[in-house]
C-alpha cells in the first residue's frame, strides 16, 4: 500500500510537476489538485508547490489563499492533514494563517538562485522524520520574496517550542530573521520552507544532490505506518 | 481616434489625393509608391499601418534577405531537420519520437530604452515562438552584450536587463541554462540582448502558422490589446538612435509573465486535445503580422472583425489595434465544432479568448471596423512580398590597416612575475570574471530536468526520464574576432558553440543565429554582414549542421559608429543518456590533464590583447572546421565511453582561463607543465581554436591516448589535477583562494 499525496496547481504554480515527480520517486502516488476545486480527492497529504501563483500580484500567496481549494486545505490542516508548503506554498500557508509570520522581499532586492546549506532543527514533524535533528543538508533555494519575518514574541515562541524546522547555514540568502528557512505548526503536520526539496531528489539533476528526498519519504512512512 | 468619415477601402478609392503619414510610419517614398501600385489605389490608414510594420526592416528582412538565402542554398543534408527556416522556429528530430524546437532572437533596441521591460518581453516573445510550434518550452538562454563594465550607463542597463530576464523567465518556470555576458565599449549605446529558448514535443505535435479550411474560426486569446508597443518594430528596431528625436519609451512593450504562463498552459492543453489547425504568436507587428502570415501561409483568405478584439483602451483606433505589440497574445485557427472546447480551456485558465474572424475561400485578407471594410489586401503582399534591397557593400578602407596591426607583435610579459600578474588581471577582467552575480538571479532548477547550466560549456536538459535522452545548447559569438575578419569571425562563433556542445558530450545537430550588426545603409556594415553570413553558411555546410532559423538585428549603431559585427550562434546537440555528460569542474585529484588540438601564436582579438593592451588588431585565430569536427567526435566518444571526467573548451583567455575555471568549480587545483616547443605565454594565453582540455582518470590514460592517436588528433599531456593552487611549473603559482577572489569579486564590485 502506498500513500496518495496531492499537489495543488494554482494559476502561476511552477514546481507542481516537479513536486509530483519527487513524490513518485519517493514511492508515493502524486495526485493533481486544481485551485478551483474544493475536492481534495481523498488524498492523505497535500503539497503547495513553488511558483508565482497569481503572478505574486498584491503580495506573494495573498490571492491563492482565498482560492476554493484552500478552504478545504485550511479546514483539514487544522484537523491534522499533513500539508507542506514550498516557497510560494510557504507564503500561501502564512497568508492562510496556518503558519505564523510572513515573507518580505529579499534584503538585497534581487531574485536569488543557489545551492543552499541548511540545518534540520526539528526532525519530528510529518515531513522531516527521515532526517536527524541537527543534520546539515544542501537544497536549492530560488526566490524573490524569501525574507521570513515575525514579531519578537512569535520568534521567541517558535524557538521555545522547537518550531523552527530549518535554518540557513553559512549564508543567509534573503535576510530572514534568525536565519529561519522553514517552520512547523504546533502539531507538526503543517510545514513550510523557502528552499526547494523537490529539486534535490535525483543524483544527475540540478545540483546533483538528493538531500530533499527525505521530505517525501518521511511523509510516506508516516502515512503508510499510520 | 477615428477619422470622420471612416477611412474604408471605398473611401480610399474615392479620395486618391489624401496625404498619408507614410514617412512617419517608416516607409520610404518608393515603398509607399509600391503599396499604391499593389493595391491600385491609395491604401487606407489601416492598410498603411499594416504595410509599414510588415515592411519594416525588423519584420521583412529587406536588407538581409538576399544574403540569408545562402542558409537554405548551402544547407547540408540532415536527417534531423523536421522544420526549417521560415516558420516561427526550426524543429529538429532528437530520437525516441521527440522533436526539439529552438531559436534565438534579439530584443536589443527596446532593452536600451527600457532595460527591464525590453529584456523581459524579449524572453516572452521567444517563448511564444516556441509554443507556437506546438512545443512545451523547457529552457531559455540569454546571450548579452553591454558597454564597458565600469561605464556608469552599464550600471543602468545591465541590472535592469538581468532583472527583466529573471523577472519574466523565473515567473514562467523556465530554467535559464546558458548564454553569455560580454562587455565592450562598442556596445555602450547599443547593448545586445539576445534571447533563446528550447521547446520539446512529440513529432506528431508539430504545429505550423497557417490558416486553412474555409469556415474555420480565427481566435485571438491572451491579454487584451492596448496602446503599448505601437510601432515598436517599424520605428524602434529599424532606425538608428538619434539623440535629437523625442523619447521612444512609449514604443516599448510591457510584459506580464503571469499572463504568459497561463497562455503556455492553455495552449498546450488545446494542442493536447488536437483543437488547433494553425497558430501564430503576436510579436512584432502584432495583429498585422499574425493575420497576414496566417492567411498567406494557408490555403484561403481571412475575414476579421476588428471590433471584436478585446481592448485595454477603448479609444484605440483600428490602425493602432493592428499595430499594437501588446504582449502575451496568440492567434489560433480552430475548426467551428471545436471552438466551444477551445474557449472552455481558455476559460479554465482564466485566459480571455474571442473569435475575431474566419478563414474564407477567397484569397484576400479583409478587415472590418464599425461595419466598414478598412483592409482588403492580398496577404502575401503584406507578409512575404515586401521590398528586397540589394544594398551596396564594400570592404571598408580601414580593414587592411586593422589587420596589419598585428597583436602578435604586442609586448609580452618579460618575466614569470609579469606573466603571473597578467594572468591574474585576465582572470579578474570583466569578460573573464565569474558571472554568478548575474546568473544567480535566474532560476536554473525549475522543471527538474536541468543536467547542466552556466557556467558549464553548454546547458543540458533531460528530455526523457526513462532513457535519459537529453539536449544541449550553447551560444557563442566574438565581436572582436568578427571585426578583424567577419567571415572567419562568424565561423569561429559557430566553431565555439559546436565545440561547447561536444565538450559536454552531446552531438551537435543544428544551428540558430542572431545576427547583430550596424546600419545596412553603410556599405562597410553591409560588407561585414555579407561576409559573416557567407562564412556561417559555408561553415554550417561543412560541419553538417543546418541553420533552422534565427533573427537579424540591424541598425545597432549610434550616429556613425556601428557595434562590432556580432553574429551570435546557437548550436543544439543531442545526448543519448545525460548520465554520460561531462562537466567543466575537476572531479578527482590525480587525474591527468590533456590538451587536445594545436596551439599557435594567435593573439589577434584575444582577451589578453584587450585586457593588457586595450588593443584590437591583426587576424583572429585560424579556422579549421575539419579539426573541429574531429575534436567533437573525440570528446563525444570519450564522454560516452567514460574516458574523461571533466572537459572544458579553450576560447577567450586561452588554456589558463579554462584550467582556472575547472579548478574553481571543482575546488581542486592543478599543476601544469609547459610542453616542449611552446613558451609559457603562448601555452597559457593563445586563443587558437579547435582545442579543449580534458581530465583523464589514470585507468583510462592508455585507451584515451590510443583513441586520439588512431584518429589523428594531437594530444599533449600538460599536467595533473592536484592541490589547492594552480601552478605552472617553473613560472608561478596562484592559490585557489587568490584566484577565487580575483575571479568572483569583479562583477559584484562593479554592478551590485
Amino acid at each position: 500500500m502506498t500513500a496518495r499525496i496531492g499537489v495543488v496547481t494554482f494559476p502561476g504554480s511552477l514546481d507542481d510537476r516537479d513536486t509530483q515527480r519527487a513524490i513518485r520517486l519517493a514511492g508515493a502516488e502524486p495526485v493533481a489538485l486544481w485551485h478551483k476545486d474544493k475536492d481534495l480527492k481523498q488524498v492523505d497529504a497535500v503539497v503547495l508547490p513553488g511558483g508565482f501563483s497569481y503572478g505574486d500580484y498584491l503580495r506573494a500567496g495573498a490571492i491563492s489563499r482565498f482560492s476554493p481549494v484552500m478552504e478545504t486545505v485550511i479546514e483539514q490542516a487544522k484537523a491534522g492533514l499533513p500539508v507542506l508548503g514550498i516557497c510560494n506554498g510557504f507564503q500561501v500557508l502564512t497568508e492562510a494563517h496556518l503558519l505564523p509570520g510572513g515573507m518580505l522581499g529579499n534584503d538585497h532586492l534581487h531574485f536569488i538562485c543557489r545551492d543552499q546549506k541548511l540545518r534540520v532543527e526539528n526532525a519530528t514533524t510529518s515531513w522531516t522524520s527521515d532526517y536527524e535533528s541537527g543534520q546539515e543538508i544542501h537544497i536549492p533555494l530560488k526566490n524573490m520574496d524569501g525574507r521570513y519575518v515575525a514579531d519578537e514574541y512569535t520568534l521567541d515562541k517558535l524557538e521555545a517550542e522547537g518550531r523552527v524546522a530549518f535554518r540557513y547555514l553559512d549564508f543567509n540568502p534573503n535576510g530572514s530573521l534568525r536565519d529561519i528557512a522553514g517552520i512547523t505548526n504546533e502539531a507538526g503536520n503543517v510545514v513550510g520552507l523557502m528552499p526547494h526539496p523537490e529539486h534535490a531528489v535525483e543524483p544527475l539533476i540540478g545540483t546533483g544532490r538528493t538531500d530533499g528526498l527525505p521530505f517525501f519519504t518521511s511523509i510516506l512512512k508516516k502515512l503508510v505506518n499510520a | 481616434m477615428s477619422r470622420t468619415p471612416l477611412d474604408t477601402v471605398e473611401h480610399a478609392a474615392a479620395t486618391p489625393d489624401v496625404e498619408l503619414p507614410w514617412a512617419e510610419l517608416g516607409l520610404k517614398k518608393d515603398e509607399y509608391e509600391r503599396v499604391v501600385e499593389i493595391l491600385g489605389r491609395r491604401p487606407t490608414g489601416a492598410e498603411l499601418a499594416m504595410y509599414s510594420v510588415m515592411w519594416s526592416e525588423h519584420c521583412s528582412y529587406k536588407s538581409s534577405k538576399v544574403h540569408l538565402r545562402q542558409f537554405g542554398e548551402k544547407a547540408p543534408e540532415s536527417d534531423a531537420l523536421l522544420v526549417g527556416i521560415g516558420e516561427n522556429a526550426g524543429v529538429v528530430d532528437v530520437g525516441h519520437g521527440y522533436a526539439v524546437t529552438f531559436k534565438v532572437e534579439s530584443h536589443n533596441h527596446p532593452s536600451y530604452v527600457e532595460p527591464y521591460q525590453g529584456a523581459a518581453t524579449g524572453v516572452g516573445g521567444i517563448v511564444r515562438d516556441i509554443i507556437a510550434m506546438g512545443a512545451r518550452p523547457v529552457a531559455v538562454v540569454d546571450p548579452l552584450r553591454f558597454g564597458a563594465a565600469d561605464h556608469p550607463d552599464t550600471k543602468r542597463v545591465l541590472p535592469g536587463v538581468v532583472a527583466g530576464i529573471g523577472g519574466y523567465g523565473n515567473c514562467l518556470g523556465l530554467p535559464n541554462i546558458g548564454g553569455e555576458v560580454v562587455f565592450d565599449s562598442c556596445y555602450q549605446g547599443n547593448p545586445l540582448v539576445n534571447a533563446g529558448a528550447i521547446g520539446v514535443m512529440r513529432h506528431e505535435d508539430i504545429h505550423l502558422a497557417k490558416a486553412s479550411g474555409a469556415g474555420n474560426k480565427v481566435i485571438l486569446y491572451g491579454a487584451r490589446t492596448g496602446g503599448d508597443g505601437i510601432g515598436g518594430a517599424s520605428i524602434l528596431a529599424s532606425e538608428t538612435f538619434d539623440d535629437a528625436k523625442p523619447s521612444k519609451r512609449p514604443a516599448v512593450q510591457v510584459g506580464d509573465p503571469f499572463q504568459e504562463k497561463l497562455l503556455i498552459e492553455c495552449t498546450l492543453e488545446a494542442f493536447q486535445e488536437k483543437l488547433v489547425v494553425g497558430i501564430q504568436d503576436l510579436g512584432a507587428a502584432g495583429l498585422s503580422c499574425a493575420t497576414s502570415e496566417l492567411a498567406s501561409n494557408g490555403s484561403g483568405g481571412m475575414r476579421v472583425t476588428l471590433d471584436d478584439v478585446p481592448l485595454r483602451d477603448s479609444t484605440l483606433s483600428p490602425e493602432e489595434i493592428l499595430m499594437s505589440e501588446s504582449q502575451e497574445r496568440m492567434c489560433a485557427v480552430v475548426e467551428p465544432e471545436k471552438v466551444d472546447r477551445f474557449l472552455e480551456i481558455c476559460d479554465k485558465w482564466d485566459v480571455i479568448a474571442t473569435v475575431i474572424g474566419e478563414v474564407t475561400d477567397g484569397d484576400r485578407l479583409e478587415i472590418y471596423w464599425h461595419g466598414g471594410k478598412i483592409v482588403d489586401v492580398d496577404p502575401r503582399t503584406v507578409a512575404h512580398d515586401g521590398p528586397v534591397y540589394e544594398r551596396p557593400y564594400a570592404r571598408p578602407s580601414w580593414q587592411d590597416e586593422l589587420q596589419a596591426d598585428d597583436a602578435n607583435k604586442l609586448p609580452r610579459p618579460s618575466s614569470a612575475d609579469e606573466l603571473k600578474d597578467q594572468v591574474l588581471k585576465l582572470v579578474a577582467s570583466p569578460n573573464q570574471a565569474s558571472k554568478s552575480w548575474i546568473t544567480s538571479q535566474y532560476d536554473h532548477f525549475v522543471q527538474g530536468n536541468t543536467v547542466l547550466a552556466q557556467p558549464e560549456d553548454s546547458g543540458m536538459i533531460r528530455v526523457d526520464e526513462e532513457s535519459g535522452l537529453g539536449v544541449a545548447i550553447a551560444t557563442d559569438g566574438n565581436g572582436r574576432y568578427a571585426k578583424l575578419d567577419p567571415y572567419a569571425g562568424a565561423q569561429l562563433a559557430l566553431a565555439e558553440a559546436y565545440r561547447n556542445v561536444a565538450t559536454t558530450g552531446a552531438k551537435p545537430l543544428a544551428v540558430s543565429d542572431c545576427l547583430n550588426f550596424g546600419s545596412p545603409e553603410d556599405p562597410a556594415v553591409m560588407w561585414q554582414f555579407a561576409e559573416a553570413v557567407r562564412g556561417l553558411a559555408d561553415a554550417c555546410q561543412q560541419l553538417g549542421t543546418p541553420v533552422t532559423g534565427g533573427n537579424v538585428s540591424l541598425y545597432n549603431q549610434t550616429g556613425e559608429v556601428a557595434i562590432h559585427p556580432t553574429p551570435v550562434v546557437a548550436v543544439l546537440g543531442v545526448i543519448d543518456d545525460v548520465a554520460r555528460r561531462t562537466p567543466v569542474a575537476f572531479q578527482e585529484e590525480g587525474q591527468l590533464l590533456y590538451l587536445l588540438g594545436d596551439t599557435r601564436e594567435e593573439f589577434g582579438g584575444s582577451a589578453w590583447s584587450q585586457v593588457v593592451h586595450d588593443h584590437l588588431g591583426g587576424l583572429p585565430p585560424q579556422v579549421d572546421l575539419e579539426r573541429e569536427r574531429l575534436l567533437a567526435e573525440i570528446l563525444i566518444s570519450a564522454s560516452r565511453d567514460g574516458m574523461i571526467d571533466s572537459a572544458h573548451d579553450l576560447s577567450d583567455g586561452g588554456l589558463i582561463q579554462a584550467v582556472v575555471e575547472s579548478a574553481l568549480l571543482g575546488g581542486k587545483g592543478a599543476r601544469l607543465v609547459v610542453p616542449d616547443g611552446l613558451d609559457a605565454f603562448t601555452f597559457l594565453l593563445s586563443e587558437s581554436a579547435g582545442r579543449a582540455v580534458v581530465a583523464v582518470p589514470r585507468s583510462e590514460e592508455v585507451r584515451f591516448n590510443d583513441m586520439c592517436g588512431a584518429r589523428g588528433l594531437p594530444v599533449t599531456r600538460v599536467g595533473v589535477v592536484d592541490g589547492d593552487s594552480v601552478e605552472v611549473q617553473g613560472e608561478f603559482t596562484l592559490t585557489l583562494e587568490e584566484l577565487r577572489k580575483a575571479h568572483e569579486e569583479t562583477i559584484p564590485a562593479l554592478l551590485a
